[in-house]
């Protein structure tokens, strides 16, 4: 799944330039890769180590969406081919597959990258070789200025932490706290929810960031108790990491008053189970949840319950599999099926009805505008859920 | 000085570090006693916990009950796995001692991996570990008051069975004089496969206590590595008391500093860990792994 060994590779080159003379000989030509109609989805996710959890997600949505609406998008059959990226910090492993994906299986469209330095790694290659590039989940800002072939459908941290450090203080809270993990995700959550929080008119008492790997956070809760705020507002990187914050915290904070808010990942509808009573009463803001009521997330729920079985809910990174698919066919749609430079100009404006809600393209930004809820943690017969109760609609990115 | 605040962060650090000792004690006995260097130690905390994540949140058995047979299967299989393969192990050098083990732990991880996919276990507390217990003029929730008595009850059983009982004497004779512990009728394969087994199951143990306290997944083997391998070099490999006081200043130590210096608390671990390197490289106990 890795590398394959040079000789492989060699004889395989060989092979193919054997089949491609002989195909040109009795006047065939074209690639023998692939038949003429085919379409390769270039597709790059952690499916080993640490991360392979959130990367069938993503895989799962995408072979979802196929199965619903066909294999077909503007006449052409449309095939995905996945590599494992394994995760963060192989940014050049990510390289090198996009690289391969595009040379070798002739990969016309890229989807994948869930994490920031492997979309960022991989670029320059993009740009390159005029392949359009869909980031399926990584979420820092920057990255779809790094290639003019980039377009997100997940959506970015400033989107989430700045729109909840609004909505805070138009709560009336007038004080927050900040626990962040101590990576880039996490400063940019630090940085767009206080000043989310502080154009409100909020002042921040205190903040703190924690190892990326911490389990314990007693001496920081602690530290927040203290200070006195209204709010604390946590962020790390999903997890068992979160799920330690999230039981710690909720120990901790029962009956100081402070109101615990985290975006959405750090309760994602998957992790619930495992984070128990911990999640009563928190306040989230996500682009995602099960407990939307729309025709397009209806139908999405059902499929996945029909396949995965009837209880079974996906999380958030299964519908931006599935949207991303959706981009794609709608995209194509529009381009009679051309990729490239055509495809990266029928993306922008581009609108789709996403489970999510409506969504769109940002045309001057290739980023997404979607509605940003606000949920907050309630117990259900046992099991904690995220039930929206107030929605900001069309956010766009304010870091750009 | 916040006396109140010092006294949590205090509680809630000896907690960890109890939860630490409990980790890396079965890997002290089994690398200080047998001299078997064992990094796939975590993998039978992983076993531990994956058990109880099966009795308690699949079959509703009650965790107090769970908890024990968590300790026994582990065990159980522990001593399996020293009988088939660790047993031809032993006499090899300690870099195969080293890659052995670490590719067990990489495949246990794998084999979690299949069976139980990649994701985080859930697993259903009972009632009083969510309550609030006042201790020390503070309070801490009654797991980890739980988890700190369970501790203090591994290290006395474990001090009287090495010290007072006959298996702890013959445990000892056949780790200083292999060939005269023999030839006086001790069956120290036998003996060997035991010690093993409690070292695997006192993992397993903590491990079945860490899964409502950290999580569990298939990269458990290898995410505790570090920290555990910390505690066995800092308390001094074979000693049990050195372990129990390196895991507690650990977890203490961790947690102080992350309250008072949260700039640079991280870390602070891993320097006293340089620091206890070179002005104690024996650790804490220099008896246990003087020789």
């Amino acid at each position: 799944m890795r590398t394959r060994p040079l000789h492989t590779s060699v004889r395989r080159q060989a092979l193919r330039t054997l089949l491609a003379v002989s195909a040109g000989l009795i006047g065939l030509g074209g690639s023998p890769a692939q038949a003429a109609d085919d379409l390769v989805v270039g597709t790059i996710l952690p499916l080993s180590g640490t991360f392979a959890d959130q990367g069938a997600h993503y895989e799962t949505g995408m072979r979802l969406y196929q199965e619903i609406n066909g294999m077909k998008a503007a006449g052409r059959d449309i095939k995905i081919v996945v590599k494992d990226d394994q995760g963060p910090g192989s940014g050049d492993l990510a390289r090198r597959l996009t690289q391969e994906l595009i040379a070798r299986d002739k990969a016309e469209l890229i989807v994948g990258y869930s994490f920031t330095p492997n979309a960022m790694a991989a670029a320059t290659i993009l740009t390159q070789a005029k392949t359009p590039g869909v980031i399926v989940n990584a979420m820092t800002s920057v990255l779809t200025e790094k290639s003019p072939y980039y377009t997100r459908i997940s959506g970015t941290m400033p989107m989430v932490a700045y729109t909840q450090g609004q909505w805070a203080a138009k709560q009336g809270k007038k004080t927050a706290y900040v626990i962040v993990s101590d990576y880039a995700p996490g400063i940019d959550a630090e940085t767009w929810f206080i000043k989310g929080f502080e154009a409100g008119g909020g002042k921040i008492v205190g903040k703190d960031r924690t190892p990326l790997s911490a389990m314990e956070y007693g001496p920081f809760l602690q530290r927040a108790i203290e200070a006195k705020p209204e709010v604390l507002f946590g962020f790390n990187p999903g997890g068992d990491v979160s799920i330690a914050f999230m039981k710690q915290a909720g120990a901790r904070l029962k009956g100081t008053g402070i109101q615990l808010m985290v975006t959405g990942d750090v309760v994602d509808d998957n992790l619930l189970p495992a984070m128990g009573d911990a999640v009563d009463g928190v306040i989230s803001a996500w682009h995602y949840q099960a407990d939307i009521d729309n025709a397009a997330n209806k139908a999405f729920l059902k499929a996945f319950q029909t396949k995965y079985g009837a209880g079974k809910l996906p999380s958030y990174r299964v519908v931006q599999g599935y949207d991303a698919m959706d981009m794609a066919y709608k995209a194509l749609a529009k381009t009679g099926g051309k990729t490239g430079d055509a495809f990266m100009e029928a993306i922008k404006g581009l609108r789709m009805d996403s489970p999510r809600g409506p969504i769109s393209i940002d045309p001057a930004t290739r980023d997404i505008v979607q509605n940003i809820y606000i949920r907050r943690g309630v117990m259900v017969g046992g099991v904690a859920v995220n039930k929206p109760f107030a929605t900001v609609e069309a956010v766009k990115d304010p870091a750009k | 000085m916040n006396i109140q605040g010092f006294l949590t962060v205090l509680v809630d650090g000896l907690a960890y570090g109890m939860l630490l000792f409990l980790f890396s004690i079965g890997l002290s006995i089994t690398l200080g006693l047998m001299r078997f260097i064992n990094l796939a130690h975590g993998a039978f905390a992983m076993f531990g916990g994956y058990v109880m994540v099966v009795l308690v949140g699949s079959a509703g058995v009650p965790f107090l009950l769970a908890l024990p047979v968590a300790f026994v299967a582990t065990g159980v299989v522990g001593a399996a796995l020293e009988r088939t393969l660790i047993t031809h192990i032993y006499r090899k050098s300690e870099l195969q001692h080293v890659l052995f083990s670490i590719g067990l732990a990489f495949a246990a991880g794998a084999v979690a991996n299949i069976v139980f996919g990649p994701q985080q276990q859930p697993i259903p507390l009972p009632e009083w570990a969510s309550a609030r217990v006042e201790l020390l003029g503070t309070w801490t929730t009654g797991y980890r008051v739980f988890v700190m008595v369970a501790g203090v009850v591994a290290l006395l059983a474990l001090l009287a069975l090495f010290h007072r009982t006959l298996f702890g004497a013959r445990v000892r004779a056949a780790v200083d004089l292999r060939g005269t512990a023999e030839s006086i009728g001790i069956n120290v394969s036998r003996l060997f496969a035991l010690t093993f087994g409690l070292g695997a199951a006192c993992a397993g143990l903590g491990g079945a206590l860490a899964v409502g306290f950290l999580g569990l997944d298939p990269s458990f083997p290898l995410k505790y590595l570090v920290i555990v391998l910390m505690v066995v070099a800092i308390g001094g490999p074979g000693s049990i008391m050195g372990s129990f006081v390196a895991a507690l200043f650990l977890g203490a130590a961790d947690a102080l500093f992350k309250y008072y210096v949260p700039a640079v608390g991280g870390f602070v671990i891993y320097a006293l860990l340089v620091l206890a390197m070179i002005f104690m490289p024996k650790g804490l106990a220099r008896k246990g792994g003087g020789r």
